[in-house]
């Protein structure tokens, strides 16, 4: 049996499943009820610093868009961090932490950009003997406009010199959390570890407005005619999540860096991919938010068969195993050629993969054959593109072949190479490296 | 539970009222908003669509899905009439498992098509229900057309030359309009009142006035229409009904489907409607099934239909065959009716012959079935009586005693336009009907305008 138990940065917990700083985690309730149905770990809602709590909105602070049967697929939130008073989180840590010591407790933090005020709120939680800090320099709606969360973590100096104060005033481990609204996340992540972070998360939430009323004109979620930009999340988001981890994990200078996966995770799978790519672990909201707590216990047997199906043993045998395969696109081998391939049995004739690649790519598909209704890739015209493969509603019906080096691929009239070649040594790259004579 | 059950002979009032309002509602229930949505998103959208290279009226199918699915029912409704003016009939009689849906490739593929009949009922009853009407009625060209036949081929042609700015006047033999939509759809299919309430939609265009009371050959001529009217369109579907060459059929008790299905459509209260305690339909297609099925609902014990020929040559869809069935109707084959008993005037029971194919004919055996019955439902088919186009002037052509038109449907005289169940190659389904009289009023346009203009 695959064994899951997770140490990430010196914090253990059962599982790789934490649950993410957000609504889920504000109270005891919610952590305890989490904890019963399985999780690993809860990244305790953000803590501010002592005095006057937040205020939210009072309704909405949710927007969300829908697939089919209005399955949830992104949602927005506009909610701020935690508005109940500081004491009472603190207490309420400390006694989970107690009654649940094989879990995982990290604490979010969120306080103004001024050293003294890390230097206050750091011994509190210190004391509630929690795992750990997250630094919330993500949230991008409410507490960026008063410089912090997102306006913090999209200015790698800042984030750098908050990050240091953190380390140099706790023993705790220190996970800094990354905004995803910012056009390059290796530079925060590099500022984290230059200021000394032991891990960063990410992605936190993207700024977003979910809808408009069309009949208002007001942007969603709608408060009393107005809308803010809200933080955008789950299954929608995991793709950009996803590559912004993966850009981290093969980052030359951040290399080795433990990263906290974080963004649209739902399933085992999900988590399985954030892993492969360089996550050490993960944290869910979105998917708990929408099916409540259960779903961890779907993610744990799933991750555990799949492991034990392919012969992985630990998570170590799992964590960036796909990095390594990340790569820049001029180093794709353009040697590789690949054709699509329609398996007529499979074949329901709804004749996408035709219209999509008539219409839109390359005239590569028939639609009609001898006068009979027939969907058959013209491999002279077809330049592997993949565009039929995603719009074909049957699963496996359309495949991409690749074709063996030495074979003719009808399209260019050349045989396939059996070379690596890329377009660094291009001959249409004008900048090609040239072999030294 | 009504003990008027076990009632002997052809009698009303067996079941509860409550039984009645249950047993006739809605056949399939209409979708709601959330349903339609759902429905509406598994449509692939195809390519050159099969749904709507089978519908005979070619509504473009996946655009009016993908209406409905961006929440846009008004625009679904409008693609659907703007080929189908009867598009909300049509969404609930059509055996849409015989064409559109028969060739949808989630039914090739899954045995579950996309839902499109209830999809198009869900667009065109938003639209209806709003009254939104989408052709404005141009200016009057000063043409008139007369229009035999307020059915289902006479409205579409009307409609048609309506939006053309044709003046149109309808002569219909029976006191509603409609025709088999108001008369000879089973009273499950077509709830509410539903075939006035669609005439009433149809004519609101304007310029199309209806005279029930009309009937040709009884009330006016056809050279009387040629003469009066600049063009004529013959909808006047089917008026015979064809016998069952057996031996007693003049006895009491034995009924023309056709007549029954009306009556129930017409009946205000149906405990009043009598129907037989064992009750055997002759036939094998809808008109059997649609009667058989609703001499059951309205309390008959015991319902068997008798084809003559096999399960497989069965008009009536394998749809209607698993209604009838889930009904409690049996389905009995290869046996023909060769006398109906009688005692005392009243039909007791019949006697059937059982039949197998003799080479490519159609042959008895000799062996005899004796089946107790206290009503007789003749439904073996309509047929065309062309008596009363025959009055006076010339006369129409016909092919295998319909008549005959051509690809845009002219017949032999000049002026007059046929279509719907009355000529030949119908395929007596209400879409085609719409299609032949849609598609006859194009043609009659192009000959009373240069250019399209009068």
């Amino acid at each position: 049996m695959a064994d899951i138990r997770n140490n990430f940065v010196g914090i253990k917990s059962p599982n790789p499943f934490w649950l993410a700083s957000a609504p889920p985690t504000d109270k005891a309730y919610n952590v305890i009820r989490a904890f019963k149905a399985g999780w690993g770990g809860v990244v305790w809602k953000t803590l501010g610093e002592e005095g006057p709590p937040v205020v939210n909105v009072n309704g909405p602070r949710y927007g969300a868009i829908w697939g089919a049967d209005r399955r949830l697929l992104g949602l927005n939130n506009i909610e701020l961090i935690t508005d109940r008073d500081l004491q009472v989180n603190l207490r309420e840590i400390k006694q989970v932490k107690k009654d649940w010591p094989d879990r995982a407790i990290v604490v979010s933090l969120m306080v103004p950009c001024v050293e003294d005020a890390w230097k206050a709120i750091l011994p509190v939680v210190e004391e509630t003997e929690a795992d750990g800090i997250e630094l919330n320099f993500g949230c991008p709606h409410g507490m960026s406009e008063r410089g912090m969360g997102a306006a913090v973590g999209q200015v790698p100096e800042y984030i750098e010199m908050v990050v240091r104060w953190c380390k140099q005033n706790t023993r705790m481990p220190v996970i800094t959390k990354l905004t995803p609204n910012i056009t390059d996340v290796r530079k925060p992540a590099r500022a984290a570890l230059s200021g000394g972070t032991d891990a960063v998360s990410l992605i936190n939430t993207i700024n977003s407005i979910t809808g408009v009323d069309l009949d208002s004109f007001a942007p969603q979620p709608t408060i009393d005619g107005k809308g803010s930009h809200g933080g955008y999340c789950g299954p929608a988001v995991k793709p950009i999540a996803m590559n912004m981890v993966a850009e981290i994990a093969r980052d030359p200078e951040t290399r080795g860096l433990p990263i906290s996966g974080i963004g649209g995770i739902t399933t085992w799978r999900d988590a399985a991919e954030f892993m492969a790519l360089g996550a050490g672990n993960v944290q869910v909201c979105t998917a708990a938010m929408t099916y409540g707590f259960k779903i961890v216990q779907e993610m744990v047997a799933g991750l555990e068969n799949w492991m034990d199906e392919k012969g992985h043993a630990s998570l170590d045998d799992i964590v960036g195993r796909a990095t390594p395969n990340v790569t820049d696109w001029q180093y794709l081998n353009l040697n590789y050629v690949a054709k699509a391939h329609i398996d007529q049995d499979a074949c329901i004739k709804c004749g996408r993969c035709h219209i999509a690649c008539e219409d839109t790519s390359h005239q590569a598909i028939t639609s009609m054959v001898d006068g009979k209704r027939h969907f058959e890739v013209i491999e002279a015209e077809c330049v592997g593109c993949n565009l039929c493969v995603n719009v074909c509603p049957v699963e496996n019906c359309i495949t991409m072949e690749p074709l063996a080096a030495g074979a003719m691929d009808q399209r260019t009239g050349k045989p396939v190479s059996p070379v690596y070649a890329n377009w660094t040594t291009h001959p249409n790259n004008p900048m090609a490296k040239v072999a030294a004579e | 539970m009504a003990t008027g059950h076990f009632k002997e002979g052809i009698a009303g009032g067996r079941l509860s009222s409550e039984q009645y309002a249950d047993n006739f509602s809605d056949l399939h229930p209409p979708l709601d908003h959330h349903e339609a949505l759902v429905e509406s998103d598994r449509c692939y959208f195809c390519y050159d669509a099969p749904c709507m290279n089978a519908c005979p009226t070619s509504i473009d199918i996946p655009l009016f899905i993908r209406q409905i699915s961006t929440g846009n029912p008004i625009g679904s409704a409008k693609t659907i009439f703007d080929q189908n003016i009867l598009g909300g009939m049509c969404a609930r009689v059509c055996p849409t498992e015989t064409l559109c849906e028969e060739v949808c490739v989630r039914e090739v593929a899954e045995g579950k098509p996309v839902q499109i009949g209830r999809l198009q009922r869900y667009a065109t009853d938003v639209a209806m229900s709003e009254n939104k009407q989408f052709y404005p009625r141009p200016e009057p060209t000063g043409r008139s057309v007369a229009v035999v036949g307020a059915g289902p081929a006479g409205l579409a042609a009307a409609h048609r030359l309506a939006r053309h700015g044709h003046d149109v006047t309808i002569l219909e033999a029976r006191p509603k309009a409609g025709g088999l939509n108001e008369y000879g759809i089973a009273a499950y299919k077509s709830v509410d009142n539903f075939a006035q309430a669609e005439v009433d939609y149809v004519t609101s265009i304007g310029g199309i006035e209806i005279q029930n009371g009309k009937a040709l050959g009884r009330d006016y001529q056809l050279s009387d229409l040629i003469r009066n009217y600049d063009a004529v369109f013959l909808g006047m579907g089917l008026g015979g009904v064809n016998a069952l060459r057996a031996d007693g059929e003049d006895a009491d008790g034995v009924t023309n489907a056709v007549e029954f299905i009306a009556e129930l459509r017409q009946a205000s209260d149906l405990s009043g409607l009598p129907v037989g305690r064992r009750v055997v339909v002759i036939g094998g297609g809808m008109t059997a099934i649609d009667a058989a099925v609703q001499s059951k609902l309205l309390g008959a014990e015991e319902v068997t239909i008798c084809y003559r020929r096999g399960q497989e040559h069965m008009n009536a869809s394998g749809f209607e065959q698993d209604l009838a069935a889930a009904n409690g109707v049996t389905i009995r084959h290869w046996l023909q009716p060769k006398r109906v008993i009688a005692e005392g005037g009243k039909v007791s029971g019949i006697e059937l012959e059982y039949t197998a194919m003799n080479g490519d004919k159609l042959a008895g055996t000799g062996e005899m079935l004796m089946l107790v019955a206290d009503q007789v439902f003749k439904a073996i088919g309509q047929s065309f009586v062309p008596a009363a186009l025959n009055g006076s002037g010339a006369s129409i052509e016909l092919e295998a005693g319909r008549i005959k038109v051509d690809a845009e449907g002219r017949t032999s005289l000049a002026k007059v336009w046929a279509g719907g169940d009355c000529i030949f190659g119908g395929d007596d389904l209400t879409v085609s009907a719409v299609a032949q009289g849609r598609d006859a009023a194009e043609s009659i346009n192009r000959a009373l305008t240069s250019n399209g203009r009068a």
